[in-house]
């Protein structure tokens, strides 16, 4: 790491004088605090575990509930199935990407209009967004999991995966959606009009220009909402669709046993963390861009 | 209130390359311009110089059609670019702009903010622009700097890629807003030796500046823009030496003392 609180090695660059005893009697100070802070943090989490830990084995029910949700037979046998199922999930959520990020682009594109002409194009993009990001995941999986079949405008059936992925884009296009029109409005207009001044028409900036910049200083966001999407697409399971959650439900009703329900809980965590720590990578690495040195 | 009749014919060819008429530029209540007339011919330089708020970034603008006038006429060489017919997009290709605060592409490399416009604007061949995009950076001395980003160039380095990205596609004419604003004093100079370069080479070039000695070194007109309109114009050497106007005067005894 290199903070603007990490000192070290400075004394040891050529050209700089020897380091005066003040910053030294200053360094030593910063790094008696340092164990300080780091020996109190340590203690209080130690502590706060064991307390965890005493309450939860004291506890009446603990033999039944370690027995219900952590038994090591019924996890091991549930892996295989959990497991089949996650990879629907995981074939469902790629698809969903592609759509959001197709849909979600457009959306963003569409608010970034300006111009009376283009009001009702903004309108209908606002009004998509403000449903979309009002309405639960669960209805929107249930209208469309249960209405579009009802229409009958298809002959024969259609997958309900097919079905759980169109919700997913429905609803987490209108969150990237925003996502990525914050990032547009945090352009500088002066790109904007460099790059109309080089005669490039208004989409050509935004998809030459604009757009490349906006989701750079949005990946974050965008990587956080692609983790939430990650864990929602297991919801699917709620239209019949046997994906890990399902899966986990029916070794639960042969077995009345929920560590099925734990494994699948488990995978999708397991699935979900490089994300989650390539998210924070990102972020902590464009905040180290944004605030080069300073105290705070 | 009488209309006037403010409609001119066009240029003939070989006429100049810019000619204003009586533009008019207000924003809320507030005129800007009041009126301002004046022509730039092939090859020459014309200087605006002028206080902050006389309407010298504001007259470059509406040239470049990134403001709509209120009122006037804009001929670039014999097409009339202030009727709203006219494809707005196609007119600023024609026109090389270089900014106060350079406006690079951040996200692209030196060579590709040189030859975005001739890539996307003129539809020429990667490989062919690129090749022109390198012989201009050859030309301003950052020949090897093509792939780097802008961000670790310095000022005056940023300041020579942006005028090369707004000469790569070879306009008619170039508008440079008081380009060395912005810059530290002693990057000054590169910057206005590269104008200077253009100027030999031929270009036609109006730009707003506060340097008033690079002005009388390169400039064959000067033009005192004072609340909106042409003060006093005329050679270079006629206006910052020997000023017929008192605020003239005034403005060039502020700025050199």
């Amino acid at each position: 790491m290199s903070t603007s609180g990490d000192q070290q090695g400075v004394a040891d660059l050529p050209g700089l004088p020897p380091t005066s005893r003040l910053e030294l009697n200053r360094r030593a100070f910063r790094q008696r605090q340092t164990v300080r802070s780091l020996l109190i943090s340590l203690g209080s989490t130690a502590i706060f575990a064991v307390v965890i830990a005493l309450v939860l084995v004291n506890s009446p029910g603990w033999r039944v509930t370690q027995d219900t949700f952590f038994n090591p037979e019924y996890f091991v046998a549930a892996i295989p199935a959990v497991w089949e199922g996650l990879l629907l999930n995981i074939r469902v959520l790629a698809f969903a990407v592609v759509g959001v990020a197709v849909v979600g682009v457009l959306l963003a594109s569409l608010r970034s209009l300006r111009g009376p002409v283009f009001f009702p194009l903004r309108f209908l993009a606002a009004a998509y967004t403000d449903l979309f990001r009002g309405m639960p995941f669960l209805i929107v999986l249930y209208l469309i999991g249960f209405g579009i079949p009802a229409l009958g405008l298809f002959q024969g059936i259609i997958p309900v995966a097919v079905l759980g992925t169109i919700a997913l884009v429905l609803t987490y296009s209108s969150y990237v959606a925003e996502v990525l029109r914050a990032g547009i409005e945090a352009v500088h207009p002066s790109q904007r009009l460099a790059a109309r001044s080089l005669g490039l028409s208004h989409y050509k900036s935004l998809r030459i220009v604009v757009l490349p910049q906006a989701i750079r200083k949005v990946t974050p966001a965008l990587m956080n909402d692609f983790v939430s999407m990650q864990k929602d697409v297991g919801l699917i399971s709620v239209l019949g669709a046997v994906d890990a959650v399902r899966a986990a439900q029916i070794k639960v009703a042969i077995s009345y046993n929920y560590t099925a329900y734990v494994v699948a809980g488990l995978m999708f965590v397991a699935f979900s963390w490089p994300f989650i720590r390539l998210t924070d990578w990102l972020t902590a690495r464009q905040q180290a861009r944004e605030q080069l040195g300073g105290m705070v | 209130m009488t209309t006037r009749e403010p409609s001119v014919a066009a240029p003939g060819p070989g006429g100049p390359v810019l000619r204003l008429r009586d533009i008019v530029k207000v924003y809320g209540t507030n005129p800007v311009l009041r009126g301002v007339s004046l022509d730039v011919s092939q090859h020459e330089v014309v200087v605006l110089i002028g206080a902050s708020g006389s309407g010298k970034s504001t007259l470059l603008k509406t040239v470049n059609l990134l403001e709509r006038i209120d009122d006037g006429q804009i001929f670039l060489s014999d097409t009339d670019i202030s009727d709203p017919t006219i494809d707005v997009d196609a007119t600023r290709a024609r026109i090389g702009v270089v900014f106060q605060h350079f406006n690079l592409f951040p996200h692209l490399s030196v060579l590709d903010n040189v030859t975005l416009g001739l890539r996307k604007v003129k539809g020429v061949r990667k490989d062919v622009a690129d090749e022109r995009g390198r012989t201009l950076l050859a030309r301003i001395g950052l020949d090897d700097k093509a792939g780097a980003f802008p961000d670790r160039l310095s000022g005056g380095q940023q300041q020579r890629v942006a005028i090369a990205r707004a000469v790569a596609t070879d306009p008619e004419l170039l508008l440079l807003d008081e380009i060395t604003s912005a810059l530290d004093p002693h990057l000054i100079g590169e910057v206005l030796d590269l104008v200077g370069e253009l100027k030999d080479a031929g270009s036609t070039i109006l730009m707003a500046t506060h340097e008033i000695g690079f002005a009388r070194r390169c400039a064959d007109r000067v033009i005192f823009l004072k609340d909106g309109l042409v003060h006093e114009e005329g050679p270079a050497a006629q206006v910052l030496e020997d000023p017929q106007e008192p605020a003239t005067r005034e403005f060039l005894h502020r700025v050199l003392h």
